[in-house]
């Protein structure tokens, strides 16, 4: 087991692992975020996704090696119950899901995308999430949710 | 005792017919009077609900939180009934020690089972508690008025459910006899609340059994067979012993799992025990492909009668048509792999489980461990969506057999994602050969509807057997329970195959299957997908047959006020034109049915472009017009049909379950496609309003409706009618070609 600091959501920890350990465990069980969710372990399902230096990325296959000592943002680091990110208020307000398991990956691939494109069409939207599986079928809804983030976030 | 009443008692014979009638007489001894929805298992009112001096009220439900917003739904109903202010409502569900018994959350009951049991408690212990105002105000509660849990008397004077808390006593049997608030008084019900559950679900708030922590806890993972039909001949568990981190590997016949301080630790041993274990296998599984069909059709299963009607108008017949559909075994894909927490602590085992029935399982897990239920406690956590029986159950024997090895410590146990996709309960693959005749004026007289299925419901806490999948894996293996199918009125592999139209002569024929080599059990409708794609399908070569238009077809045909109102609202909003053609490319079909022929009543029109040279179908927009008597939450309605449909295309154009005559060879997403962002149809739902007629069941309405609509629309886009499920680019191309 190796020593690494990670820095998440502006905070630097420091966890023992063996430096190919999927940052997603790390996550889960080290720093006891609940956010990111296992789906797959495959990079398949995208409800693992963090943003690592803004950019999205499947925790369940990114080796805590590579990661470290770059920004990593989790939902939890968006905002909370009391004082939610436009998107997480935009998701709860437009009621976007059923079971959710599929939210965080949905939430963290949209801030991305409003990140480097703030008025996307609704095809903008749908394509960065096209990785992103949802079996409760709430895709459009979840859509309409990015849309009211998007509108949300305008100067 | 006075002569009269033993008069009554003499007449008991005349008593037992009519007590069911009359369940408020209280008069037979022997059998209680029946009480509404679940308060008939579960009697007493503080089962049900627990009013507290903090200002708040705890209501208690056997039914379970799956994403469907029963939670929410509930406390809007308890709120109504009690007259408090939502916010005041704490909900409780699905645990062992603390709610009723409601058995499995399943088939769409929850609003109508615990709704009613929480509407009848509520409503009498708002006359209690307002009875015990009266006495501590001195006044009559005739002239008492409730707000939000204050009880006001006319001179101005009041007092608190919070304050009277300890004097209205709960702790009774319901008589149900208090009636609840008609539609007109509702302050929540039939109102978009906004689920309670959600929240903190995007913000990383503990939503699931996933996110249970416990000090001391371990990670488990288990090293199912390679194939169904696989024995462990041997597996290095010394070797794995030693990795990092290994707490404890167990086996138990076939049945292999491995506990590691951490959960990445868990993962390489379980590679390890994969690598070192040694198989036999045998070739235990069916022909895949059309083979399969005709597998099941040969299996020597003899045909039930499910209903038969005869009428000589069926001589009149001068045309008679027959079509075979098929559905593929199809998995419930839950995004989440099944996982369960389990504790061993001086002989009791407490479970943290997102099954379905945590009653059900108790006693499933108590048989196999050979301890009384009541050593063992299940609590409910939510999972991800799971749309039926899935591995929830079979998750938390894995991990409560793991938990004998770690001597106390907490084991969380999850499944990855080939466990889930190979070891899942499939939804049955199905045979449908339908028949029917048309008089010379187009109209139906004669109408059936064979089928061939495998069990459709193989749920834990049957008396006879364990229905928990490692319990037959190990060394001194339960079998499971002899599978029996769901019976009529709601069905199982014939559920929904009796047609609601007003056809004169009807003959329904069933062929259960009970031995099945790949698992099966309930996936979100039992038989109903099938049997609606079937049925709705075969309408409308009956209509084409006739030259009728589909909408004007269905209609003639269904006398149903209800059936007849959601078909026309659909046809209306999507903007049904009578007799249209397709055009080669683009096409418009429609679908109905009524869920169960008991649950509400759905219609679907889906408007489909049919890419000729590639063979893919693109489901462009779905309008779905659904009647679910009085809306608990539109918008929870909304959200059921819009999941619904787009699940529903899901199943209907990409999904079956691969395997060859060993193994499953669906592992992982790349075999087992699901609809994506670009592919969903736009849905539209239009709600019926009947706030006086009952709340009917609506998560599984959806799911027939839509495919018989795709299959309809392909149709009439295209002249092609395609019969077999899922409507691959392959299969479209093929029967273009």
């Amino acid at each position: 087991m190796k020593s690494f600091s990670l820095r998440v959501n502006g905070v630097t920890r420091t966890v023992s692992a063996e430096p190919d350990t999927p940052l997603l465990y790390l996550l889960r069980n080290d720093l006891e975020l609940n956010g990111p969710k296992f789906g797959c372990g495959l990079a398949q399902c995208g409800a693992c996704t963090v943003l690592v230096d803004g950019r999205p990325l499947r925790s369940c296959v990114a080796p805590v090696s590579v990661v470290a000592k770059r920004e990593i943002t989790t939902i939890e680091g968006l905002g909370t119950v009391e004082k939610p990110h436009p998107l997480q208020r935009a998701f709860i307000d437009e009621q976007a899901c059923q079971c959710g398991f599929c939210g965080n990956g949905m939430v963290m691939a949209a801030k991305a995308l409003l990140d480097r494109n703030p008025r996307p069409s609704d095809g903008d939207v749908k394509s960065a999430l096209n990785g992103h599986l949802c079996r409760c079928a709430s895709h459009n809804r979840i859509v309409r949710a990015v849309q009211r983030a998007a509108k949300a976030l305008q100067p | 005792m006075s002569a009269s009443r033993r008069a009554f008692l003499k007449a008991g014979g005349a008593l037992v017919i009519g007590w069911a009638l009359a369940p408020r007489l209280g008069l037979t001894q022997t059998r209680p009077a029946a009480l509404p929805g679940s308060l008939n298992g579960n009697r007493m009112l503080d089962a049900w609900l627990r009013v507290d001096p903090n200002g708040t009220v705890t209501i208690f439900t056997g039914k379970i939180e799956l994403g469907q917003g029963i939670g929410t739904a509930l406390s809007q109903i308890a709120a109504d009934e009690l007259d408090v202010d939502l916010r005041r409502i704490e909900v409780v569900s699905g645990d062992t020690a603390r709610t009723p018994n409601e058995g499995f959350t399943a088939g769409s009951l929850s609003v109508e089972q615990s709704g009613t049991a929480l509407r009848f408690a509520c409503a009498e212990a708002r006359q209690i508690l307002v009875a015990a105002a009266a006495a501590r105000l001195g006044a009559p509660a005739a002239e008492l008025t409730v707000r939000d849990g204050t009880v006001g008397a006319p001179a101005g004077a009041s007092v608190t459910y919070w304050e009277l808390a300890g004097a209205a006593d709960l702790k009774r049997e319901a008589t149900a006899t208090v009636k609840p608030k008609p539609a007109s008084e509702h302050a929540w019900v039939g109102k978009s609340v906004p689920r309670r559950d959600i929240p903190n679900k995007f913000t990383g708030g503990a939503a699931y059994v996933q996110d249970v922590r416990l000090p001391g806890m371990v990670f488990g993972r288990v090293v199912r067979p390679p194939s169904p039909g696989a024995h462990l001949l041997s597996v290095d568990e010394k070797a794995v012993r030693r990795m990092p981190g290994v707490v404890a590997v167990v086996r138990d016949g076939s049945f292999l799992a491995v506990a590691a301080a951490r959960e990445e630790q868990a993962i390489r041993a379980r590679e390890a025990l994969k690598r070192s274990a040694r198989w036999r296998e045998t070739a235990s599984l069916p022909p895949s492909g059309d083979g399969l069909y005709q597998h099941l059709m040969s299996a020597p299963a003899p045909g039930q009668t499910v209903t038969e009607k005869t009428s000589a108008i069926a001589a009149a017949a001068v045309k008679t048509l027959d079509a075979l559909y098929t559905r593929p075994y199809q998995c419930h894909g839950s995004i989440g792999p099944s996982c369960a927490v389990a504790q061993w602590q001086e002989g009791r085992l407490t479970v943290w489980t997102h099954s379905q029935g945590v009653f059900p399982l108790r006693a499933d897990l108590a048989k196999t461990f050979g301890v009384e239920p009541k050593s063992i406690r299940c609590i409910h956590a939510e999972g991800a969506g799971c749309y039926g029986h899935n591995g929830a159950d079979d998750v938390a024997l894995d991990a409560a057999l793991l938990a004998r090895a770690t001597g106390g410590r907490p084991v969380k146990l999850a499944w990855m994602r080939d466990d889930e996709f190979m070891w899942e309960p499939y939804g049955s693959a199905m045979v449908m050969k339908l028949s029917g005749g048309l008089d010379a004026q187009g109209n139906v007289v004669a109408w059936s509807h064979e089928l061939w299925s495998h069990p459709h419901s193989t749920r834990p806490g049957s008396s006879a057997g364990v229905n928990l999948l490692a319990a037959r894996h190990l060394a001194t293996p339960f079998p499971p329970v002899p599978p029996a199918d769901v019976p009529q009125p709601s069905g199982g592999s014939d559920r929904n195959a009796i047609p609601l139209y007003d056809f004169p002569s009807v003959k329904i024929v069933k062929h259960f299957i009970p031995e099945s080599p790949l698992r099966t059990s309930a996936l979100r409708t039992l038989g109903a997908y099938a049997n609606v794609f079937a049925l709705e399908s075969f309408v409308d070569e009956l209509a084409a047959a006739a030259a009728a238009d589909p909408v004007e077809f269905r209609l003639r045909h269904l006398k149903d006020p209800r059936a007849r109102a959601v078909i026309e609202a659909a046809a209306l909003r999507a903007g049904w034109r009578p007799q249209a053609r397709g055009d080669g490319g683009s096409g418009r079909g429609v679908g109905f049915a009524r869920y169960k022929n008991l649950a509400c009543y759905c219609a679907a029109v889906a408007d489909v472009e049919v890419d000729r040279a590639t063979g893919r179908v693109r489901v462009a927009r779905v309008v779905a017009a659904v009647d679910v008597g009085q809306v608990v939450n539109p918008d929870g309605v909304v959200n059921q049909i819009e999941g619904g449909v787009i699940q529903s295309t899901s199943w209907t154009l990409k999904e079956a379950v691969r395997f060859d005559r060993t193994r499953v060879t669906t592992r992982s997403w790349a075999e087992y496609p699901i609809v994506r962002f670009t592919e969903v149809p736009e849905v539209e739902v239009e709600l019926l309003d009947r706030p006086d007629e009952r709340s009917l069941g609506v998560g599984e309405g959806a799911q027939g409706p839509t495919a018989a609509a795709i299959a309809n629309a392909i149709a009439h886009a295209t002249g092609k009618r395609l019969r077999a499920l899922p409507f691959t680019p392959e299969r479209v191309k093929e029967a273009l070609a």
